[in-house]
């Protein structure tokens, strides 16, 4: 009886326990649904990294903006998805010691220029407007792909920018700024545009955390590399190339993403601690109130890398046949043989140079401007001299 | 019945081929070429070619498949109606006198010229457009070219390639003299090759290497030639052209044996499976001053001599498409060293210091007969303080003299003299041998005018300024500051009466 009873109350004990097991892991399944929940909605991701400083002593800032695109490209974003704007050439520089190549480290341990890379803006396209356009996507019609932003709203956009800057402004290539209320009106064109899913805006300037007051557009997170009335400070001059190579914050987010690799589940609050005040001697600042999701849900991938979603299916797709392609390729074999034969034109026939006449240039009417001083100068020698010639002219 | 199966076997067997599996015969097929050409200067030159030729009509819209020829330049001559098209990218300029004349020769910076077709309507509206597609292509700001920097010759840039009538409407040449070119334009240029930079002479084209040179120059031709040799139908050509020169003092350390090692840090392992042709010629026309030969290794196998650009040249070639040539080392590391007679030259150079030490320039040079050689040397003086220059600076600076010591073939052999017996003035020299003779000779000091500084000048602006200040300030402190007021005048004192009483005493009026 006692057994039966133990045997019972043991039953029930195990019963219960498979319950209780049961009953969380329905709750973990269901929190697990909760996180899929909100994560991100992105399915492709873009980069515009900005290099806003021209002449030589500004190489830390190619540098800086350089080595933001070896780390997005090595975690997968292709170029076709990045637009790279430089505003002078310091690989090719005539005073680069080593050319083609622009370095990150002292004593040359890491070349960022690297032996692949594609510039899309470079030199004097290096302005507010064009840097306008590309985020807007009001270009010219004749602009080649790799110069556009297409994005769209399922598009995770990086944005950095590295140059001089104050408070409030940004300087590009010494001529021109760009202020914290332009690039937050363009943003917010950009949202009822739908041209993105989140960005993230990351900055390396003097009272950088100026420039991202004045957002007001959902699903932006900025980043900055010093506070209101702090300057950015550069990291490590190399004496044989005589410049300051990196500036401090890009110099330390760039040691922080060489570890990270596509797989990883690091996220931002591990970018926020990157390069404290001891290191950085600013305070780099964020902001994330405009941005729904949980900074620690957010992966760096989201932004630096290119993960895709893969769904893998097992239907099967048949490919079309050879012979088809085959009979449109024959068709071109069948060329038009030509009677007479051609032949190469003469490079230099002086004969034919000499006794070529001259296109006669087309007939303007004469402007505005010569007809109405003409008109002038007949009033004055009418009022003058009376309106009696008139009659000998008419 | 039995033996008309078999039959009937055999004939299907026959048939079976001629069917899907029919073989094509290539339509496009590409040539590579790499010329090293040793300068007269000690640089050392080397020029690529990709060539790659297709024997078909792109005009016609429609051309979906593309084997060798890139698809987004073969897209291009379709859609803007070209018949030619020559894009350059050059850094550095083609020093024609120390370098002989060059294969080809492009304006610094960007160069783009265009002849269109003949049906096509609007000619400057397809060059802008083509222009800013180049430029998306090559990462190249052309996208500038406008009207501003646009002509359209009339008389030269004739079509390179067949042409039955040439009106000069057609053609548009534009020059942006301020282009960059960097590893972001070889990039895109090296993805047009069929073989990319993995195989062939292209594993060579190392950006690191190509850009520290004096002169670099990458091109695309595009142009339409001759099928075969009666010239009755036309094959599409694309040129791919970069040509590099070497600094012998940057790249060699001062020592002029070449390697491609040393040249492009790569040496050749294996040919491009798709290239049909890819070569390596070697310029080894001898160089007859001072006996020097240019010795290549590995040897040759075989020359090609030719007529090239006026002059004689004999070029080394070496086929990779052979495989003797790369079976036996697995690479080719093609060498070149000059063997000179042992006597070398000597050159000691020591810079100058300012106030410390001046320049110091020695050199032991072999004059060659019949000749003039010519020595100059470039320096600049430094601009000195103003407690540093003589009372009479306007006389100018004087640069002491060169000093030329010398041995002289002697026309007659002299014997050697005995100090103590034979007059003074054959004993200056030591003369070790008679078949020469030793001799100091010296060259005019030079007198250099160079601006000086206005040494009165502070004089002046002392002289000035005081009187300025002592004018101006000075009567506007006085407006200012000092107060005016009308003075009764005095009566007078002791003195002045006992005055007025000798001035009555003598009739006259008082003061």
């Amino acid at each position: 009886m006692a057994a039966a009873h133990c045997f019972g109350r043991a039953s029930t004990a195990l019963a219960a326990l498979l319950l209780l097991s049961f009953g969380s892991f329905a709750a973990s399944q269901i929190e697990d649904q909760a996180e899929q929940f909100f994560r991100s909605g992105h399915t492709n991701n873009w980069a515009v990294l900005v290099c806003t400083s021209r002449f030589w002593f500004n190489y830390r800032h190619v540098a800086n903006t350089l080595s933001v695109y070896r780390s997005v490209k090595r975690l997968g974003i292709p170029d076709s998805h990045i637009v790279l704007m430089l505003a002078d050439d310091m690989a090719c520089n005539p005073r680069n010691p080593k050319p083609a190549t622009v370095f990150s480290h002292k004593n040359m341990e890491l070349n960022v220029y690297g032996d692949d890379v594609e510039v899309d803006y470079r030199s004097y396209e290096v302005t507010v407007e064009n840097f306008l356009r590309v985020l807007t996507g009001r270009i010219p019609p004749s602009t080649p792909r790799s110069k556009r932003l297409l994005s769209d709203d399922r598009s995770n956009i990086l944005i950095y920018m590295t140059g001089h800057g104050g408070n409030g402004f940004l300087k590009f290539q010494d001529s021109e700024e760009i202020t914290n209320i332009e690039l937050a009106d363009a943003f917010e064109q950009m949202w009822q545009k739908r041209r993105y899913n989140e960005l993230l805006f990351i900055i390396d300037t003097c009272q950088g955390a100026s420039m991202y007051e004045r957002f007001y557009s959902p699903n932006i997170m900025a980043l900055a590399s010093s506070q209101v009335g702090e300057d950015s400070l550069s990291h490590q001059p190399d004496p044989a190339i005589g410049v300051h190579l990196m500036d401090r914050y890009t110099f330390y987010v760039l040691e922080f993403l060489e570890e990270i690799n596509p797989a990883s589940q690091t996220n931002m609050n591990d970018l926020f601690q990157v390069c404290p005040k001891s290191l950085c001697v600013s305070t780099p600042g964020h902001r994330t109130d405009l941005f729904q999701r949980d900074p620690k849900n957010v992966l760096i991938t989201d932004f630096f890398g290119s993960v895709r979603k893969v769904e893998i299916t097992t239907e099967t797709i048949s490919l079309q046949q050879y012979s088809e392609m085959e009979s449109s390729y024959k068709e071109d074999q069948m060329d038009e043989e030509l009677m007479e034969p051609l032949k190469y034109a003469e490079q230099l026939p002086v004969a034919q140079i000499i006794h070529q006449k001259p296109k006669l240039k087309d007939w303007h009417p004469p402007g505005g401007f010569i007809l109405g001083l003409w008109a002038l100068i007949i009033m004055v020698f009418f009022k003058t001299y009376g309106i009696k010639h008139m009659k000998f002219i008419f | 019945m039995a033996a008309a199966m078999p039959l009937a076997l055999v004939v299907l067997l026959l048939l079976g081929p001629g069917g899907p599996a029919r073989a094509e015969s290539p339509r496009d097929s590409l040539r590579e070429e790499l010329v090293i050409t040793p300068l007269p200067s000690g640089d050392v030159a080397a020029t690529f070619q990709f060539r790659i030729r297709w024997d078909s009509e792109l005009q016609r819209e429609g051309v979906s498949h593309y084997r060798l020829f890139p698809k987004a330049l073969g897209q291009l001559i379709s859609k803007y109606s070209l018949r030619e098209l020559h894009l350059s990218f050059t850094q550095g300029f083609w020093r024609t006198r120390y370098w002989g004349p060059p294969f080809l020769q492009a304006s610094s910076g960007a160069e783009l010229w265009v002849w269109f077709q003949d049906t096509v309507t609007d000619v400057d509206k397809s060059w802008k457009e083509l222009s800013n597609v180049l430029s998306g292509i090559f990462c190249a700001s052309l996208n500038f070219i406008d009207s501003t920097n646009t002509v359209t010759p009339t008389a030269s840039f004739k079509p390179l390639g067949l042409a039955n009538d040439t009106d000069h409407y057609f053609l548009r040449y534009a020059v942006l003299p301020r282009e960059v070119v960097c590893t972001e334009n070889l990039t895109p240029w090296k993805k047009l090759l069929p073989c990319s930079s993995k195989a062939g002479l292209s594993v060579l084209l190392k950006a690191d290497r190509l850009f520290h040179t004096r002169y670099h120059s990458q091109a695309v031709h595009i142009r339409p030639i001759c099928r075969n040799a009666r010239c009755t139908s036309i094959s599409w050509e694309l040129r791919q052209t970069l040509s590099v020169v070497f600094d012998a003092f940057i790249t060699g350390q001062g020592k002029k044996d070449w390697s491609l090692f040393r040249m492009f840090s790569r040496t050749l392992t294996e040919p491009c499976p798709l290239a049909s042709e890819s070569r390596v010629y070697v310029d080894i026309t001898n160089y007859s001053q001072d006996n020097e030969t240019v010795e290549v290794n590995p040897p040759p196998t075989t020359t090609y001599e030719d007529v090239i650009l006026g002059t004689r040249r004999t070029y080394a070639v070496y086929d990779l498409l052979d495989t003797a040539m790369i079976n036996n080392s697995r690479n080719l590391n093609l060498q070149l060293k000059w063997k000179k007679p042992p006597e070398n030259g000597y050159i000691h150079y020591q810079p100058a210091q300012d106030r410390l030490q001046p320049h110091l320039l020695e050199m032991l040079i072999q004059l060659p007969a019949n000749s003039v050689t010519k020595v100059s040397i470039q320096f600049e003086r430094a601009l000195l303080k103003w407690t540093e220059y003589t009372p009479d600076p306007n006389h100018g600076f004087y640069i002491s003299p060169s000093v030329l010591s010398a041995l002289v073939p002697s026309m007659v052999a002299a014997k050697p003299v005995d100090w103590e017996g034979s007059p003074l003035f054959n004993t200056l020299f030591p003369v070790s041998d008679g078949s020469s003779y030793f001799v100091r000779l010296y060259t005019e000091p030079l007198l250099v005018n160079l601006p000086t500084p206005d040494f009165s000048m502070p004089y002046n602006v002392i002289c000035l300024t005081c009187t300025v200040v002592a004018v101006c300030y000075g009567s506007f402190y006085n407006l200012l500051t000092r107060t005016f007021h009308i003075e009764e005048p005095s009566t007078g004192g002791l003195a002045k009466r006992l005055a007025n009483l000798i001035r009555r005493a003598r009739g006259v009026p008082p003061l």
